[in-house]
């Protein structure tokens, strides 16, 4: 006969030679040298990297902290986020027109998508931007009217495709491609089981797409659409070959003027991550959103977390020192 | 002929004509020839084997599953088709699917899987369809809803999304969204055979008291013990074809045909 105070003794090393209940004795935690060692070991490399950026007197702080909010690098900052946002919403917005006509059973429908997304995706971007720029030798002013019929209005294509419009152009159009994949595949992830209780339901065309399908496809598409937005944002930094006045670019006029080339790319960098930043919380909160009903729980948001392992620190902290008493 | 959205929902009949429909899958022949008249408020309990045809009969009579010959018709009037006068003859017009979608708001189907929206809640599960497909004002659809959902046993739960309740509770949820657009007819795919057996009583136990409400239903299930109480006619299916019906009494207790007593054997 076993009670609950004596299992059997094949579950630790040997029974207790006193007889005093397990639960009342001390439990030692295990212990992982191998993981303090390792922990050492970067913490000194991490003190190393800090302490070469701090003392290593050719990063120049003083001058990037004096260019950091300099009034050209600002505008150049403000030029580079209109750009992510302009052409992030025109990628996207194209991109599910396209995935929504490759999704369609129109045969040309899709072979039109399938085209664009093959054409766009396989002409590098700086080709695309330059091709773009150069659109007003293609044609020197744009008809609008019927179709092989007359026109309307005429303008001079290039006081409607300046610097900024070919970027954006260029780098909308190419989002578009990419955008189409991401919100088809987003499509795609919804269980057809949905649709069919949707229309068995009669839930009219459109809200089955905007109440039912597309919010549960945000769930796949949110991450990879933040990564092509993130991606976006530091690849504007190619349209420096239009000489557009974004953040890449102004900083390099800037170091070539003062030669200054290490600061300034640090100034450019920090700008960087700082909005980079920006968008990586806001996509924790978008997500979070879009998980509603998926988990049965929510996560808990950066702040909850942080006191919440303030806590549980707090509360170790205190047994340890209960347990070395 | 298009059905006003809001119409008054208690007099609808709910009577249901399947002739003569055929349907294939490629080279599979899933339906043959099959007719069927269900009455208006009767039980009709669906038996047969895996593979039988029995869903896809179901998913034919609210247009889920286009067939190829046949038809069916509600209360007289066509699913998914509507005459039309053409040089002095008629023809057939495939409906619109907005018309479509209209029409399915008078049958009510349960799925196998649920099916219920993971990222509603249980109360915005059944508000959905009558708001956006019936047009009916969200305030008394949200007071309707609740009372559904009290009717099922589910009163505590309007507010948790799908995943946080159990099969048999999100299958009763559904039960209660498919009651809410008020349908003459309610058709239920196996809607016990993706729960525990512990949780079937309960989705069971709410079936059988709407089958006492006078609406019509169309139950494919493998629960004999069901079908014997709940049904006023039971239809055995194997191969695609309708192999016999009656009375449960008749189709449990006096097969006439040799399948469906093999099948009975097997199963009871």
């Amino acid at each position: 006969m076993t009670t609950l105070d004596e299992r059997p003794a094949a579950a630790t090393a040997a029974p207790p030679p006193t007889g005093t209940p397990y639960d009342q004795l001390r439990v030692v935690p295990a212990r992982h040298p191998g993981r303090w060692v390792a922990t050492a070991g970067v913490a000194v490399l991490l003190a190393m990297a800090v302490n070469s950026l701090v003392t290593n007197p050719r990063w120049e702080w003083d001058v990037v902290g004096a260019y950091l909010t300099e009034e050209s690098i600002v505008r150049g900052v403000w030029t580079t986020v209109q750009l992510t946002l302009i052409t992030a919403v025109l990628g996207f917005a194209l991109g599910t027109v396209l995935a929504l006509m490759r999704l369609s059973r129109s045969p040309l429908l899709q072979a039109v998508s399938w085209g664009y997304t093959w054409v766009f995706r396989s002409v590098p971007l700086i080709l695309q931007l330059l091709l773009w720029y150069n659109l007003a030798y293609l044609y020197q002013s744009l008809e609008f009217g019927i179709p092989f019929g007359p026109a309307f209005a005429s303008v001079e294509t290039l006081s409607l495709i300046d610097k900024f419009g070919a970027a954006v152009l260029g780098l909308g159009l190419h989002q578009a491609a990419y955008s189409a994949e991401i919100v088809r595949a987003g499509i795609l992830s919804v269980d057809q089981g949905q649709l069919e209780a949707a229309a068995s339901l009669g839930i009219p065309r459109r809200r089955q797409s905007t109440r039912i399908v597309l919010p549960q496809a945000m769930r796949s598409i949110v991450p990879t659409a933040v990564n092509e937005i993130i991606g976006l944002f530091k690849g504007t930094s190619i349209v420096y070959v239009l000489a557009l006045g974004e953040l890449f670019y102004t900083v390099s006029v800037i170091y070539g003027r003062t030669q200054r080339v290490l600061p300034m790319l640090l100034v450019a960098a920090v700008w960087y991550v700082v909005l980079t930043t920006v968008i990586t919380v806001i996509q924790y909160y978008v997500e979070r959103y879009y998980a509603r009903g998926a988990v049965r729980t929510l996560p808990p948001t950066p702040l909850q977390r942080l006191r919440a392992n303030l806590t549980a620190g707090l509360s170790r902290v205190r047994t340890a020192r209960e347990v070395a008493r | 002929m298009t059905a006003a959205p809001v119409s008054a929902p208690d007099v609808r009949p709910g009577r249901v004509e399947v002739h003569g429909v055929h349907k294939s899958f490629g080279t599979l022949e899933v339906l043959h020839d099959v007719d069927l008249v269900v009455e208006p408020g009767s039980v009709t309990v669906v038996l047969g084997p895996s593979g039988s045809g029995k869903s896809t009969l179901l998913r034919s009579i609210n247009h889920l599953e286009k067939v190829d010959r046949g038809f069916v018709a509600l209360d007289g009037e066509l699913v998914g088709y509507r005459r039309k006068a053409h040089r002095g003859t008629e023809r057939l017009h495939e409906l619109p699917e907005r018309d479509l979608l209209r029409q399915r708001t008078r049958f009510g189907f349960v799925f196998q899987s649920f099916n219920l929206f993971p990222h509603l809640t249980a109360l915005e599960n059944v508000v959905e369809a009558p708001v956006s497909a019936q047009g009916r004002p969200r305030a008394e659809v949200q007071a309707e809803a609740q009372e559904l959902l009290d009717r099922v046993g589910l009163a505590d739960k309007a507010g948790a999304y799908p995943r946080q309740l159990s099969g048999g509770q999100q299958q009763r949820v559904a039960i209660a969204r498919a009651l809410a657009m008020r349908p003459a007819v309610l058709l239920f795919d196996e809607p016990t055979s993706a729960l525990d057996p512990e949780l079937v009583g309960e989705v069971l136990g709410v079936i059988e008291g709407l089958a006492s409400t006078g609406t019509t239903m169309i139950v494919v299930t493998h629960e004999i013990g069901f079908a014997r109480k709940a049904a006023d006619r039971i239809v055995f299916m194997d191969a695609g074809r309708i192999v016999e019906q009656g009375t449960p009494e008749q189709v449990l207790d006096a097969p006439q045909h040799e399948r469906t007593r093999a099948f009975l054997a097997k199963v009871l």
